[in-house]
């Protein structure tokens, strides 16, 4: 019979939990207009978007260089290391530049917004705020909420550029690859709305789906220094399998069969 | 609060994205170029279009000229039509009597269709393609699976 009861009991905390986050979320999404929380978006833009501007960079243009390397092996085989810029170019527009983007993002700054709301809570910043009647969900939650959803896709397109960039060092400068072919099979290949503008809308999603579940770990985080240690570990883990789940969703109904 | 120095990088964040979504649109994508060029629409019915999709290139020996816009059954002759869009630039170029077949890129490359202009006779005022015209002489891509089968059967009569 205990079993039910923790059943059902743990299917309500988890129920309360989403709706919680709902009303968090849906607080954030309506505090935009707000003319004197725009230096703290910038500040945020600053911190979520700036600072993760290396990592992204590193990590396209290395993934970039290691696709050309693994893609030229096998299709030179074929006679077809023409089809390698493509190859590189669509895997990084459609997937790779927006699923590690978030992945990274989720490592780089989920974590971070998650730890420090959560020690803003500890230590009682929070409520301090609602005491002086200024709503957190304004001042705090939706600054970096904002700037996180313009900071993401940004830092996707950059990634996939570098990465194509990185493509064209291995390919074309190292292996030998024609730069004409890279370039022209390319710019045959890639569509501006199916392949570019689908990846900027699943980075959107991501963006969304990260700092949604980075904010309302912290925010809902057990004040005390555990509690932070497991929301933060929480953010990372949740995110990327939510990531990864979602990806699979988007591409079957943006490039699935029809 | 912000200071010069954040509002700098961030300014930085923000003209490095403008640059890649640039990269991304004129280089990757080549958006700026062939989207935004006037068209005319020309039709050729084929026997058989293999695997040739829309926006397929149409290539007049080796250059691009168009795309396959559409491609689509007649519905009373039952067979394939190649709706094409050429760009502006070669209107009253190709006459009427241009052949235009469905060729592939190499041995495993995607396919296209090849536009073979034709004789312009001297001294006759010269008819061009022009919108919504149809091309009579085509020439349909190459099934392996039938030609096989022309040449099993051939070698089967000849013995």
């Amino acid at each position: 019979m205990n079993v039910f009861v923790n059943l059902g009991a743990t299917t309500l905390h988890k129920l309360q939990a989403i709706g919680n986050a709902s009303l968090m979320l849906w607080g954030a999404l309506f505090a935009v207009p707000r003319l004197k929380n725009i230096p703290l978006t910038i500040y945020q833009i600053y911190v979520l978007g700036v600072q993760s501007l290396l990592i992204i960079i590193v990590s396209g243009l290395f993934i970039g260089m290691v696709m050309a390397l693994q893609g030229y092996t096998i299709l030179v085989n074929y006679g077809a290391e023409g089809s390698l810029g493509p190859m590189v170019a669509l895997s990084l527009l459609r997937e790779l530049g927006p699923v590690v983007t978030a992945l990274l993002f989720a490592g780089r700054a989920g974590s971070a917004l998650t730890a420090e709301i959560g020690l803003m809570k500890a230590t009682e910043q929070l409520s301090s705020l609602e005491m002086m009647a200024v709503d957190p969900l304004r001042r705090v939650i939706a600054p970096r909420f904002w700037a996180g959803m313009i900071s993401m896709p940004m830092l996707a397109i950059i990634f996939s550029a570098v990465g194509i960039l990185g493509g064209h060092v291995v390919g074309v400068d190292w292996l030998g690859v024609d730069a004409g072919s890279y370039w022209s099979i390319m710019q045959a290949t890639v569509e501006w709305e199916a392949d570019v503008l689908n990846g900027v809308i699943k980075s959107v999603v991501f963006g969304l789906v990260v700092l949604w579940i980075a904010l309302y770990k912290g925010y809902s985080a057990i004040p005390t220094s555990e509690g932070i240690s497991k929301a933060t570990t929480e953010t990372v883990v949740v995110s990327s399998l939510t990531i990864l789940g979602l990806d699979f969703v988007l591409t079957a109904l943006m490039f699935g069969v029809n | 609060m912000t200071s010069r120095k954040t509002e700098l990088l961030v300014g930085i964040f923000v003209a490095i994205t403008i640059a890649a979504t640039l990269l991304l649109a004129l280089q990757v994508a080549n958006k700026g170029v062939s989207g935004s060029s006037e068209t005319y629409t020309v039709f050729a019915k084929f026997d058989n279009i293999g695997g040739l999709k829309a926006r397929s290139s149409v290539k007049v020996g080796g250059v691009v000229v168009g795309r396959v816009s559409r491609i689509y059954l007649d519905d009373k002759e039952l067979i394939p039509v190649v709706q094409m869009e050429i760009s502006m630039d070669y209107i009253n170029t190709f006459p009427e009597t241009s052949s235009v077949s469905i060729l592939t890129a190499g041995l495993l490359g995607e396919q296209y269709v090849g536009l073979q202009p034709g004789f312009i006779f001297p001294g006759e005022d010269p008819i061009f393609l022009e919108q919504d015209s149809f091309v009579v002489d085509t020439k349909s891509a190459l099934v392996l699976e039938d030609l096989i089968g022309q040449f099993l059967f051939s070698r089967d009569s000849s013995s």
